[in-house]
């Protein structure tokens, strides 16, 4: 399944994504690592007086889709596996890997990197590797 | 402003990662399939995150303390161990097998993709189970 180059589309989107994290920085000196975000949420939290903001941006990351709709254009088409079990395992492994890891594509990805973050960038090539490797497997040797 | 500013940083976020194509997992496993149907235009997505990023928190860094905070709460560790590097490499054999990360499985749910649907409860067990089991038993491990 090809899915089509769209350069300035995802060099807008990462903009966002990085206007996002800036302001998140500027308001409240926080990282923007949603995996960070979402499992503080998760009992035993460290800092009760952070859950308000930690679920408040959650709340703003699901009114994304939903606002889009109220713009003229269309949404950009989603192409999700519906095979249960593999997405359930995907999952798995993201959620336990990235509070192991201290982080996710965003917080190691986007914020590590930008405040050149050595422990950052090891994660980053190191969840790359790995996500090529797999779907390399996946792909090229499992016959998916 | 102190939850509006949180708020507008969450609808951004979650926009941009729309935009992007970022929350479509055929175009992440694309990214990711160099030797197939390999598209780039992820690494436009990070290169557009990071290009805002990098000077933005240097100019917010100039500040004393953030707008709604007495300091800036940033990671102090700079050490390098196991855990990050097999966390990471977990979390990659995840991202690879699903296509999808926190950010964008949680950004996709309101669209009910049964993946996502799927995706999203076993992202947060697993959380669950690392914050639970495995870090009590290599902190027992370790100590």
């Amino acid at each position: 399944m090809e899915t089509e180059f769209t350069p300035f589309m995802s060099l807008l989107g990462g903009a966002l994504i990085g206007l996002s994290a800036v302001i998140l920085m500027a308001a409240h000196g926080r990282i923007a690592g949603i995996s960070g975000l979402i499992s503080r949420i998760i009992p035993p939290s460290t800092n009760r007086k952070e859950q308000p903001q930690n679920l408040i941006f959650i709340v703003g990351l699901l009114l994304a889709a939903p606002l889009w709709f109220l713009l003229p254009a269309q949404l950009p088409v989603q192409l999700v596996s519906s095979n249960y079990l593999l997405m359930a395992i995907a999952g798995l492994l993201v959620g336990f890997g990235s509070v192991i890891g201290n982080g996710c594509t965003s917080g190691h990805g986007v914020c590590g990197i930008s405040r050149l973050s050595g422990r950052s960038i090891v994660a980053t090539l190191t969840f790359m590797g790995t996500g090529f490797l797999t779907v390399f497997i996946l792909r090229h040797m499992a016959g998916g | 402003m102190r939850f509006f500013s949180t708020l507008l940083a969450g609808v951004l976020f979650g926009t941009g990662l729309l935009i992007s194509g970022m929350a479509n997992p055929a175009k992440v496993q694309n990214f990711l399939d160099l030797f197939g149907s390999w598209d780039p235009s992820l690494a436009f997505v990070m290169g557009g995150a990071i290009a805002v990023t990098m000077p933005g928190f240097w100019l917010v860094r100039k500040r004393a303390t953030p707008f709604f905070s007495d300091i800036f709460h940033l990671p102090q560790r700079s050490d390098y161990d196991a855990h990050l590097v097999v966390g990471a490499a977990t979390f990659g054999i995840g991202w690879g097998l699903g296509g999808f990360c926190p950010g964008p499985a949680i950004t996709a749910l309101p669209l009910a993709a049964t993946g996502a649907l799927v995706f999203v409860p076993a992202m947060l067990i697993g959380m669950a189970i690392a914050k639970f089991v495995a870090l009590r038993v290599w902190r027992a491990a370790s100590s």
